[in-house]
This record gives C-alpha cells, sequence and structure tokens, in this order.
C-alpha cells in the first residue's frame, strides 16, 4: 500500500472533525479524515442526537398516559410503547445524518479513510497497525478525538451494567433502573426511562444534582424528578452490583439495570499522543487560542482540549482552525459557550454563573409571570441575567424552563453582540412567547419590569 | 425659536476658568445633543465639552485662546420650542424684518431651489467608559474578527456605544486616525507659511521649560555604563515569564537604581521651593516619567516607586504611559515628582542635555543602547553601551555630588545583582 499526503489531517470525524474537514475543504485545503467509527462521532452516533430521539420518544409517551389526569379534558386508553420499535426509528435518524455528513465531506473534497490512527511522529499517522498500516504525510495533524464514558472499577461496563450508549440501546423499558451520576448526562436518560415507567433512583456523590450549575437553577429540574416519581440520593457513593441489587453508602437500591454516567475523559490514550510528549493540562491535550498542542503543526479540538465537553464548542474550533491553517487571521474569541441539560425541565447556561465575575448582579423573572408558560401547563422555571453593575454589559444568561433551549440562541447572541439590559430591554420580543421573559428580566433588572 | 445658552461646565475640581483650544462647530452649524462643541484646557488637561441641546450654533463664546470661566456663555444655540434665555427683543427682530424685506423675496427666487435641510455633524465617538480591568472589550464578532485582520488592538479603541462598546464606525475612526497619512512627492517650492497658535498644552509645555531653563542653572553629566548584565537579566526574566508577564522595559530597572540611589543622596530627590528658599527632601521616590502623547511632552508620576516590586514598578510605568496616550490620565497623576526619567529608547542619541523638570532638581536622561567597542586591556571586544545623561539644579546639588549620584546608577546597572540585595 503506497503512502498518502495531504495538507491536513484530521483524526476522528466527531463534530469538531468533520466540522474541520468541511471547513478545510471549503477553503481548498487537501485533507484526509480517520475514524474507525461512522462520520459524526459521539454526539451523531452515540449521544445528543440518539439521546434527544429517545427522549422526545419518552415525553410523547409520558404526555398520552397522564393526559387523563390532566386539567384538558382528554380521555385515553393506557399507551404501550414498543421500544425495539422506537430505537429503530432512532437508529434512522442516526444513520440519516450519518450519510449527511459523508455526503458534505464528500461535496468538500474531503478523503475519509476508516480505521484506528495511530502517530509514527508529529508528521506521520498510521492507520490500523503498528507501522505496517496505511502510513499518512500530513503538513499539519488535528487531534479530535473525541472523549469516552468513564468506567467505575467496581462497576464494569457489560451485562447489567450500561454506559449511557449500552443504555440507548435498551429494547425493553427495565422494570427498575439506577442511575450513578446525576449530571446532565444521566438525569436527561433517567428521565426519560422514567417516564417510559421504570423505577428510577439517581445515585450522586455530591450534595445536589447537576453540581455545575447552582442550586436556584437546579431546583425545578429537582422538583420536576420528584414529581415522576425518581428517588435521588445525593452524597452518596455507589459501591457494587449483585443479584439486582445496587449497593451504595447509604443502603441497596433495586435496579434491573445500572446506568453508569459519571462523566467522560478524553480519548488520548492508544493513539501516540504519550510518545508525542505533548504538553498536557490534566488528561486534556493543553491548547493555545488558536487550539495549536505544544508541538508545532499539531493542533487539537473538542473533548480532548477540555471542558465544556460540547458538540457545538468543538465546531467552532473546528472551523476556526481549517481557517488558521489556511492563514485566516483568526483566534478564539468567543464570550460565551451555551449549554443546554435536556432534562425536564431543561436548563440552558450561557456566560458568568450569578457570582462568577465580580461586580455583577442577578435579576430573575418567574415564567409564572409568563402567558406563554401559563398556556403550555408548564410555568415552572425562570429566566435570569447576570448583568455588570458599572456599565449593564449582560455577562450571562440562564434558564430553568419547558422548551428554554431554543433561547440558547438569543443567549448566546446577546452576550457575544455585547449587548447590554437596555438593548434587550428596547427590543420588541413577540408575544405570547417564552422570550418574552428575556425582555422582562432585563427590564427588571432596571427596575422598570412591567408584568411582575 | 428659542435661545439656548451652553454655559462653560465644572470641568474639574478646582478649576475656575479654562482656555479655549478648539472649537468643533461654527455659527450655522446644525448640532445634535452630545455633540462635541469645543475643547478647553485647564491646567492639567483637555476636555471637551459637549451640547446639552439640539440646534443650531447662533454664537460663539470666544476665540481660540479665550479664558472662559466656568459657568461663562460657551455657545448660544437656536432651538426649537423655548431656550433658556432671552430671546432677542421683538422690535429688533421686526426692524430687521423691515430691514431685509425690500431685497429678500423668497417666494420669487427660483433660481435657487428649496435648500436642502442641514445635516447634522456625524456623532463623534464619545469618551469610553474602560471597562473593568481584564475585562474583554465589548465589541460584536464581526468588529473583533476586522480588528484581527487589520492588526488592531481593540483594548485601545474607544468605542462609542453603551457600556462602551466598539462599533464599526468606530474601528474605522480609529484605523482612520491612525494611518499612514496621504501625500505625494513634490519638488516645487512651498511658500505655504503656516500659522500655528501656541495654545493648550503646547502652551504649558513651553511655559514649564522656559520657566526650568530661565530659573535652574544646569549641570549635565554623561557617563557611559556597560548594560550586558542587565540586558541578560532582563531577557532570562521576560522569558520566565513569556507570556504570564508584560515584557519588562529598561525603565523599571532603571527606577530601582535611583530608589537605591537617593537612599544615599536624598538631596537629589526633591523639590526646590525657589520662592521660601526650602529644599523639600521627599522620602518616597515619585519618579515622573516623560512620556511622548498626541498632544506633547507630559510627564505622569510613578508614585511611591520605593514601595514598588519591579513589576509592580514596570505596570505602572505602562499604565501611566497608555492613561496620558488615550486621555484617561488624573491630575494628580501629573503632578508630585521629585525626580524624573527622560527616555527616547532608540532615539536616544548619543548624549542630550535634559531640562530639569522645574522645581525638581534632577532629571536622568537615557540615551541609545548600541554594540560599542571596549578595550580590556588586551584587545577591544564588543560590549552593549547606554550612556546616561543627567541633569542638575547647580543651585542646590554641586558637581561632587551630581558625579557621585552619577557614578552609583552606573555601578548597579552594571552589576544588576546590587539592585535586589541589601547593602
Amino acid at each position: 500500500m503506497s503512502d498518502l499526503k495531504c495538507k491536513l489531517l484530521i483524526i476522528g470525524a466527531g463534530p469538531g472533525g468533520y466540522v474541520c474537514a468541511i471547513r478545510a475543504g471549503q477553503l481548498g485545503i487537501d485533507t484526509i479524515v480517520v475514524d474507525e467509527g461512522r462520520a459524526g462521532g459521539t454526539c451523531l452516533n452515540v449521544g445528543c442526537i440518539p439521546s434527544k430521539a429517545l427522549i422526545h420518544a419518552a415525553e410523547e409517551f409520558h404526555r398520552i398516559a397522564s393526559a387523563p389526569q390532566g386539567p384538558l379534558g382528554i380521555s385515553c386508553g393506557a399507551p404501550a410503547i414498543d421500544l425495539a420499535k422506537t430505537v429503530a426509528w432512532k437508529d434512522g435518524i442516526v444513520q440519516r445524518l450519518n450519510s449527511g455528513v459523508t455526503a458534505l465531506m464528500k461535496k468538500a473534497g474531503v478523503r475519509f479513510v476508516q480505521g484506528r490512527a495511530r502517530f509514527l511522529d508529529g508528521k506521520t499517522v498510521s492507520v490500523n497497525g503498528n507501522g505496517d498500516g496505511q502510513v499518512i504525510h500530513a503538513q499539519h495533524i488535528v487531534i479530535a478525538s473525541g472523549s469516552a464514558p468513564v468506567e467505575l472499577p467496581d462497576l464494569p461496563f457489560g451485562g447489567p451494567i450500561l454506559s449511557s450508549t449500552g443504555a440507548m440501546e435498551l429494547t425493553q423499558v427495565p422494570e427498575s433502573l439506577a442511575v450513578v451520576g446525576g449530571g446532565y448526562i444521566g438525569l436527561e436518560l433517567g428521565t426519560a426511562f422514567a417516564k417510559l415507567g421504570a423505577k428510577v433512583t439517581v445515585v450522586e456523590a455530591e450534595e445536589r444534582i447537576l453540581p455545575l450549575y447552582d442550586a436556584e437553577l437546579t431546583r425545578p429540574v429537582a422538583a420536576r424528578l420528584e414529581a415522576l416519581g425518581v428517588a435521588v440520593k445525593t452524597g452518596t457513593l455507589a459501591r457494587s452490583y449483585e443479584n439486582g441489587r445496587l449497593q451504595t453508602s447509604q443502603g441497596g437500591v433495586a435496579a434491573e439495570k445500572v446506568l453508569v454516567t459519571v462523566g467522560r475523559r478524553p480519548r488520548t490514550a492508544g493513539i501516540g499522543i504519550e510518545e508525542l510528549a505533548l504538553t498536557q493540562d490534566g488528561p486534556f491535550v493543553k491548547t493555545d487560542s488558536h487550539c495549536q498542542s505544544s508541538m508545532r503543526g499539531i493542533y487539537a479540538i473538542g473533548d480532548v482540549t477540555g471542558e465544556p465537553m460540547l458538540a457545538h464548542r468543538a465546531m467552532a474550533q473546528g472551523e476556526m482552525v481549517a481557517e488558521h491553517i489556511a492563514g485566516h487571521a483568526v483566534q478564539w474569541d468567543k464570550r460565551a459557550i451555551p449549554a443546554v441539560c435536556f432534562t425536564d425541565p431543561e436548563v440552558v447556561a450561557c456566560g458568568a454563573l450569578p457570582g462568577e465575575v465580580e461586580g455583577t448582579a442577578a435579576t430573575l423573572f418567574p415564567l409564572q409571570a409568563n402567558g406563554r408558560a401559563l398556556t403550555a401547563e408548564r410555568e415552572d422555571g425562570f429566566l435570569r441575567v447576570v448583568w455588570r453593575q458599572s456599565d449593564h454589559a449582560v455577562m450571562g444568561l440562564q434558564a430553568v424552563g419547558a422548551g428554554v433551549p431554543e433561547l440558547s440562541a438569543a443567549f448566546a447572541l446577546a452576550i457575544e453582540m455585547g449587548a447590554c439590559l437596555e438593548d434587550i430591554g428596547a427590543t420588541i420580543h413577540a408575544h405570547p412567547t417564552q422570550s418574552e421573559a428575556l425582555q422582562e428580566a432585563c427590564l427588571r433588572a432596571l427596575g422598570q419590569a412591567l408584568h411582575i | 425659536m428659542g435661545v439656548f445658552e451652553i454655559r462653560l461646565p465644572d470641568v474639574g475640581e478646582g478649576v475656575a476658568e479654562a482656555e479655549l483650544i478648539e472649537w468643533h462647530v461654527k455659527p450655522g452649524d446644525v448640532v445634535r445633543e452630545d455633540d462635541i462643541l469645543a475643547a478647553v484646557m485647564t491646567d492639567k488637561a483637555a476636555v471637551e465639552v459637549p451640547s446639552s441641546a439640539d440646534g443650531t450654533v447662533l454664537e460663539l463664546g470666544g476665540d481660540i485662546g479665550a479664558m472662559i470661566p466656568v459657568g461663562g456663555v460657551l455657545v448660544r444655540l437656536e432651538v426649537e420650542g423655548a431656550g433658556n434665555a432671552a430671546a432677542p427683543a421683538p422690535e429688533a427682530e421686526a426692524e430687521r424684518a423691515a430691514e431685509t424685506a425690500p431685497e429678500t423675496q423668497p417666494e420669487t427666487r427660483p433660481e435657487t431651489g428649496p435648500e436642502p435641510a442641514p445635516e447634522p455633524a456625524a456623532k463623534k465617538p464619545g469618551r469610553r467608559m474602560p471597562p473593568p480591568e481584564g475585562a474583554k472589550p465589548l465589541a460584536a464578532p464581526s468588529v473583533r474578527a476586522r480588528a484581527r485582520a487589520e492588526g488592531v488592538n481593540l483594548r485601545q479603541v474607544p468605542g462609542s456605544g453603551p457600556a462602551g462598546r466598539i462599533s464599526h464606525e468606530d474601528l474605522d475612526n480609529w484605523i482612520a486616525s491612525g494611518g499612514i497619512k496621504q501625500g505625494g512627492v513634490t519638488r516645487g517650492r512651498n511658500t505655504g507659511v503656516e500659522e500655528i497658535r501656541v495654545v493648550g498644552m503646547r502652551r504649558k509645555i513651553a511655559e514649564k521649560m522656559a520657566q526650568a531653563k530661565r530659573q535652574i542653572p544646569h549641570i549635565t553629566i554623561v557617563e557611559e555604563v556597560e548594560m550586558g548584565a542587565l540586558e541578560d537579566l532582563r531577557a532570562a526574566l521576560n522569558k520566565k515569564h513569556e507570556g504570564s508577564r508584560p515584557k519588562l522595559t529598561l525603565l523599571p530597572f532603571l527606577l530601582r537604581a535611583i530608589v537605591e540611589a537617593v537612599r544615599e543622596q536624598p538631596g537629589l530627590n526633591a523639590r526646590f521651593d525657589d520662592e521660601d528658599g526650602v529644599i523639600h527632601r521627599h522620602g518616597g521616590v515619585h519618579a515622573g516619567i516623560a512620556t511622548q502623547t498626541g498632544q506633547g511632552l507630559t510627564v505622569p508620576v510613578v508614585h511611591h516607586a520605593e514601595a514598588g516590586s519591579l513589576w509592580d514598578n514596570a505596570a505602572e510605568i505602562q499604565r501611566l504611559a497608555e492613561a496620558a496616550r488615550d486621555g484617561s490620565i488624573k491630575r494628580e497623576e501629573l503632578s508630585g515628582g521629585t525626580i524624573t526619567i527622560t527616555s527616547l529608547g532608540p532615539l536616544g542619541a548619543i548624549a542630550t542635555t535634559p531640562i530639569v523638570n522645574y522645581p525638581e532638581v534632577a532629571i536622568v536622561g537615557v540615551n541609545k543602547m548600541q554594540i560599542r567597542p571596549v578595550w580590556d586591556g588586551q584587545q577591544f571586544r564588543p560590549r552593549k553601551m547606554m550612556n546616561l545623561s543627567c541633569s542638575f539644579d547647580h543651585r542646590v546639588v554641586d558637581g561632587w555630588d551630581a558625579a557621585v549620584f552619577v557614578q552609583k546608577l552606573k555601578s548597579l546597572l552594571e552589576t544588576p545583582a546590587m539592585l535586589f540585595v541589601e547593602g
């Protein structure tokens, strides 16, 4: 097999890698992408996309099941779900997006090589095999190898112990499910299975669920979990699993299946990053404001570069790196990366949290005072603005409430454009929508709220 | 229609009057609220005076160079609706109308069409409220991208938007103001003579210089200093903290040397009140740093240099220089010096004759550093050499003391370890 040559080699075809590849292709850079799996990475194959499909199915099921008890006057029989069909439908969506991404890369003139990449040196990679595989020489190499679920030594994946990937392959709703780890991945999937009828227990080592956010922001989520019958054991450590019971520091929990979502680790092992002796930042590859590693010509983007491990961050990094290689004057100068938890209700956070930046204040507007929220039977939650007292610049925006993820666009735009309270307060927001709460929160911060 | 008088606002604590140094408008101009009308000079800084109303300029309150008392009328505007001043008496108006009526018949003037409504001048960017220390400047992503492409540091660009947000227009103005001036090569005779009134900051500089040179009999000493060791140390420190701290220039080291040297000779860190015949020797070293700005020479003062670390002083020098250049410097930061450093960097020539910053008694001038051959007893060796040109007030500083001071500076700079150890 003759060696391949290219200007840019990207290891990993996840959201960071494939976006970098498409942009590079558009810029006329000769590009090869290597991935052992299908295009789209964790996000598309076993992460964001399939989990959202499952969450949607669970929500639809739960709506029908709870409709007769609701105030709308709807009556219907008890619904049933064939989870195998749901999973097949979900797989169909994933496949459609897989081929979409593959087609986009092809259209941009990017070559795709399937296999596992391993660095031979800073300019050379071999795919499948140690030197006897396909060798690719490249001027620039982008490490976009992503992350993998962290395994607990006492609860290794396999059998009834599931990673998030395994949970999304279940063809039957388990009677009982223990979720180890109350971060967003565990809560999203745990809530979905609770809505599908499983008896769900969440075991979290920290004192709160979603420990990255403040208590105010997570309180509506905790309240909803309780209403859905999900047991939440905080400050509790999972120990072991035997005979259908998860043993914890606070006693045993009956669990047909155990979902372990205690975080994700960067995938740096096995691709030869250690041998290159790139400077690390903890377990992550250390990068500068152009996503360059400590070795000239080697970049890293996405989850291997650290938190927040979010697809859209990786995409933005990938785009920037392609432009940097093309010689454009670009730099990582983002002011805000929105983050969404598709819990129930959903949580959106963008920019500074209260108290994170000196000289800021936080102002909250409850969805109880929002007409649209009342008409959707979901008045739990609020919108919150964190603003700088000296000049009213908006430094952070958060919301918790059913349907708030779509507000993330307004949040990120406001912060990225450098909006201040007066800008948002003076912008007409459509009535009746949840977005009015954004305007009202800003007006309230100015002491001019109209609807509260 | 009414007449609105705009008066000179309180432009600084203790300022009773200010000198008009620039008009931004002329009679007949249409102005909007917040447009800059004029610039005035107090004893320390230039201040721009904005309009507090929309209207048409009727009359200016004085010529360039005039002194206007605080509260005095700066501009009279004709405004819609009632003004804040008595309108001209109606008889006078009628009289004037009667006088002009026969000549002007606006209805029967076909040759000149309807006059277009005068366009108000474009808004000038206001003074930016500096964002809090360490905060990123507010600007939309497209503005940031363009600034990067143009090589502009947005931290330096004044933003006219709310919260100091920088617009595309602000960036355009910044680039236009800092861009290379147009101008072709001509070889014809140029007989033009431009008259420039010496006003404002330039007049202050002129007065100060004349006073210093008139009152103070200067003595200047030029000595050469071998800079190799200090330059090695400086390079090592900069390398060690590359990226995490701003680069050290020579100045903080020199400041340190002065602090050490005046410890033995407190008479050089002083202010000489020649009217009362009293020398004030200061315990603290308040070092003026001569700084070139767009308006001319100014001397911001690093207060208590003896108490700051090398890095503290470096940061303070940089901060003051930037503040002096962008006009945000405070009055107290421009006064109270006890000794001054003047440095022109690579433009520093071989020797200079600095003028003592009255009423101080000593000034340390830094000349350019260059590699010169130095005879070591056997052969010429290339050495990084730099001259210091120091001037003193010979009324109160004897030649002996001046020479001892300069030798002390030389030995400290040549053996920089001495700067950082006791004894």
